[in-house]
């Protein structure tokens, strides 16, 4: 492609990562389809932000929208990265559980309502502790139930990246998308620089964070299912096929012993690259056992 | 951490929608403007950066100097400069004028 046909093709987009939560939820529904709840004038707000002298927001970071997506009835749950880094407290886990639930008790009920979230998340919000903690848990327990009825789409879009206890919620989702721009990890570059010296981690290092977390590795290695370009309506379109697929055979966080062979077989007495995890857990590789596993 | 509360009895044309807009970031704050039941504005204001009142009232007079609405505003604020909270208020009036 020359420089003619790629520069207009990348202005006129309309890019995902710069829409805020509310917008990328919208982006993704049918127009006129959706309804928030617990919206902003319902002013639910964390309680225990203003007691640390920081600003609550009237949403505590947390959009759900419920609608319908190419005509299926879908529930949108996206994370506001501005706010907090997009944190999990008790109330914005208190909306996701909910919203999660209420999708799995009208699937059971017949009507058959997927998930979809937009996670932009550092993880638990240190400042409200263990009740950011016992929300990952009830969050997790929530989609571990809509999971046998109707597909859980996670996106990761950037630019805060899913870490901490929200990875693990990514982790049990049935497809994760991501662009190029995005990051997927349990631990953040900081924290690990922080735990375990600048030797281990380089958390100035911008190439080796994203050769490690960013969305074309997950991909490549096979821990997220597409690599999209920062466009809203090709991430419509992507989560629009995740959910005309429907639920997979077999969920990642299912394939333990796939994975447990993986790791098993990885010689961690060297250095392991980016590029040869790529090679070794290959994305073929581990559908065609999948296949063979059904 | 500052509660501001501001009064507008002038601004008192009625309004029917109401709008929300702004992100609680760093330098950023959010807007939530909705018609007041009292018939005149006011305005309560909930910020992380202690000391800045007078900025307030500045911004909010010059504010409701053009704008006559009877609305409830609430703010979240997390260091919004003048600047921004002008152009936050500006953006709510959008909405809720469309």
């Amino acid at each position: 492609m020359s420089i003619a046909t790629v520069i207009p093709a990348f202005v006129t987009r309309e890019s995902f990562i710069e829409l805020e939560a509310r917008e990328r939820a919208q982006a993704l529904m049918d127009p006129g389809s959706w309804r928030e709840l617990v919206g902003p004038f319902d002013r639910i707000e964390s309680p225990w932000l203003p007691m640390q002298s920081i600003a609550p927001q009237s949403d505590d970071g947390c959009v759900v929208l419920k609608g319908t997506i190419a005509g299926q009835s879908s529930v949108v749950i996206a994370l506001e990265g501005g706010f907090q880094a997009g944190s999990i407290g008790e109330v914005s886990g208190a909306k996701m559980t909910a919203a999660l639930d209420l999708a799995t008790r009208d699937s059971q009920n017949g009507k058959k309502t997927a998930a979809v979230l937009l996670l932009e998340t550092g993880g638990v919000r240190l400042q409200e502790a263990n009740l950011g903690l016992a929300a990952i848990s009830e969050v997790m327990a929530s989609i571990f139930a809509l999971r046998q009825y109707a597909p859980i789409i996670t996106v990761i879009a950037g630019t805060v990246g899913c870490f901490g206890g929200m990875s693990l919620v990514a982790g049990i989702s049935s497809y994760i998308l991501m662009t190029r721009e995005a990051r997927l990890g349990l631990n953040g570059a900081e924290v690990i620089e922080q735990e375990s010296g600048i030797e281990e981690f380089d958390s100035s290092d911008r190439a080796l964070i994203w050769a490690i977390f960013g969305g074309e590795q997950r991909v490549g290695m096979g821990v997220a299912d597409e690599l999209l370009q920062d466009d809203a309506k090709e991430i419509a379109a992507a989560v629009q096929r995740c959910l005309k697929a429907g639920l997979p055979a077999v969920h990642r966080s299912q394939q333990i012993d796939l994975y447990r062979d993986r790791i098993a077989a990885l010689d961690t007495s060297q250095q392991i690259e980016p590029l040869t995890l790529r090679k070794r857990w290959d994305s073929k590789q581990a559908k065609a056992k999948e296949g063979s596993a059904r | 951490m500052e509660q501001l509360k501001f009064d507008y009895p002038s601004a008192n044309r009625r309004v029917s929608k109401k709008a929300h807009v702004g992100v609680v970031g760093s330098g950023d704050m959010e807007v939530l403007m909705e018609p007041a039941e009292t018939g005149s504005a006011h305005v309560s204001i909930q910020t992380s950066v202690n000391g800045f009142g007078s900025s307030w009232k500045a911004v909010l007079d010059r504010f409701f100097a053009r704008f006559d609405g009877a609305v409830r505003i609430h703010i979240n604020d997390a260091g919004a400069t003048p600047g921004s909270v002008m152009l936050r208020l500006e953006q709510a009036v959008e909405v809720i004028e469309q």
